[in-house]
């Protein structure tokens, strides 16, 4: 057990450090590669609950897919630092101002909830034992049984997200010469060559 | 002071000698592909490659080795020094890192993990992390894009490879290799999933960065891609870190296709007359024997297709595997559940 409970706190320690790191590093580049590893501390925590599917998802989409979308643009952007830190102090009270706003919103949300009455039966739906499941088949059997409406529903704000993206930059430019497999694999020798024979002096019209 | 010795101390030191008894014997394969890789792409072009270093040239790795270790470390200016030397080694290290959850025989592995299959998705997706920070770092017009290239390239295969992977896994019914593996025996997935098995192997070339897909490092376009700015023990851990990756890949490909340590008397009925010599080859055997064919496979592959263009690459990836892998999921989850053969 004291080895589990020393893995956490260095996942917990690494995770809180890095976390700090990706805010203050001054180099964008610098401060998504602390973010991957604040993401493999994540994981390594869930690791530590026994949550292995997670953590496992959680490197694949995060640290997979996510941060190298993150660092693929971000490299590609040439910041100046010093010329950010100039507005610094100019902005900060409308920073301030957004982030009191939406802390007092919160506070308000908070203060005033209470839990549907459904939310309370979803709840107490029965779940699958632990020690009967691996935790792959109790997520599975849990997201396409009780939560399956909610479930589809996440999946079609994504396909609404891509489609969206894909609308957004998708322009057709005129001119552009594209390969066209289809039309070259269609091409007949008959179709594209012809043999003249040419005399002397005359050539071809 | 006894608890702790027993309860910590001697575990502690069997798993690092079973690390150790695994990594060493991988980082010996390494060092002679690169001299079969020299050898067989000679063959194949009728030369003869390197064969006077020691009998056979068997001793041109180490002396390769000797070279590298010799030659100057070079860092370019205006460079981020910790990423450019952190690249290298993330590139070798997340090669060797895939092993903790491969079986290499019944109940011979480091890590039985419940989600192995996941896991070796993950830390084959990281890849493209010593190529990315490896071509910011060193601040070079050619190292940069080679960088840009293999992002795109492996976020792109990486698709079709997951689709792959879930269709195989559908049909063995669990994430655990061993289970995998087992799940496999008498009927290798090879077969039943053929069409998935080749697009599976290409985009393992994509995400390999192997020839015909070596884009990152188009030496006509690129100088070296992002190697450019490279030298010394450096390059030779990312030049050593594919050859790692090309070995892990041939694992994966083995496990999930080729029955991992099954012989394979039991698939071909033909062969039941040798069944007595099978089965007395250990497994760890057939899994060697199944890596090094894959691996042949890869080097034959460079020696014979010319690069592909970088736009032909990406219709590839989009336009063919990801609708052809989708498809070959849905079917294989359709005909599981119509012959009521998915696992519960």
């Amino acid at each position: 057990m004291i080895i589990a409970t020393l893995a956490f706190y260095l996942f917990a320690i690494v995770a809180v450090i890095s976390a700090l790191n990706v805010i203050f590093q001054r180099n964008p580049v610098h401060s998504v590669l602390w973010l991957i590893l604040t993401f493999f501390n994540a994981a390594g925590l869930f690791v530590l609950l026994g949550a292995e599917f997670v953590a496992m998802i959680l490197v694949v989409v995060y640290v997979g897919a996510v941060a190298v979308l993150f660092l693929f643009v971000v490299m590609m952007l040439d910041i100046n630092i010093t010329v950010i830190r100039e507005g610094f102090l100019k902005y900060l009270w409308v920073g301030a101002t957004i982030g009191v706003i939406l802390l007092a919103e919160l506070a308000v949300v908070f203060g005033g909830w209470v839990m549907s009455p459904d939310a309370q039966k979803l709840r107490t739906a029965p779940a699958p034992a632990p020690d009967a499941l691996s935790n792959t088949e109790a997520l599975g059997s849990l997201l396409y049984t009780n939560y399956a409406y909610l479930f589809q529903a996440a999946g079609l704000v994504l396909l609404v997200a891509m489609v969206g993206a894909i609308v957004l930059t998708l322009r057709r430019r005129p001119g552009v010469r594209k390969q066209n497999i289809h039309d070259q694999v269609n091409r007949r020798v008959q179709d594209t060559l012809e043999i003249v024979k040419v005399e002397t002096g005359k050539g071809v019209s | 002071m006894a608890e702790f010795v027993d309860g910590y101390l001697l575990p502690g030191l069997w798993i690092v000698a079973k690390i150790l008894m695994l990594a060493v014997p991988l980082l010996i394969l390494m060092a002679f592909l690169t001299l079969a890789e020299r050898r067989i792409i000679g063959a194949m072009q009728m030369r003869k490659g390197p064969n006077v270093v020691g009998p056979f040239g068997l001793l041109q790795p180490f002396a390769d080795a000797v070279k590298l270790l010799f030659k100057e470390t070079v860092v370019p200016t205006g460079s981020s020094p910790v990423v450019f030397f952190l690249a290298p080694m993330i590139t070798f290290t997340l090669a060797l890192l895939a092993w903790a959850v491969i079986p290499l025989d019944v109940g011979m592995v480091l890590s039985n993990v419940n989600v192995g299959i996941l896991y070796l998705f993950a830390i084959s997706s990281l890849g493209v992390y010593g190529i990315v920070m490896a071509g910011w770092a060193s601040n070079s017009r050619y190292a940069f894009l080679g960088a840009m290239r293999s992002a795109a390239q492996m976020v792109s295969y990486e698709v079709s490879i997951g689709f792959v992977m879930i269709s195989v896994l559908l049909t063995a019914g669990t994430l655990n290799l061993s289970e995998l593996v087992e799940a496999q025996r008498g009927m290798w997935f090879f077969l039943p999933h053929f069409p998935m098995f080749i697009v599976f192997f290409i985009s393992v070339l994509a995400e390999t960065n192997r020839h015909p897909f070596d884009l990152p490092e188009a030496e006509s376009e690129l100088v070296a891609g992002f190697m450019t700015e490279y030298s010394s023990m450096a390059f030779a851990l990312f030049f050593l870190g594919e050859y790692m990756n090309m070995i892990m890949m041939s694992g994966i490909v083995s496990i999930l296709f080729l029955g991992g340590w099954l012989a394979p008397h039991e698939m071909l009925p033909g062969l039941s007359v040798l069944a007595p010599i099978f089965t007395w080859i250990p497994g760890v055997l057939w899994f060697f024997f199944k890596i090094c064919f894959c691996l042949f496979v890869f080097i034959w592959v460079r020696a014979t297709f010319p690069r592909y263009r970088y736009d032909q690459l990406m219709r590839l990836g989009w336009k063919v595997f990801l609708p052809l892998s989708l498809i070959w999921l849905v079917l294989t989850a359709g005909f599981l559940v119509y012959t009521g053969k998915l696992a519960q």
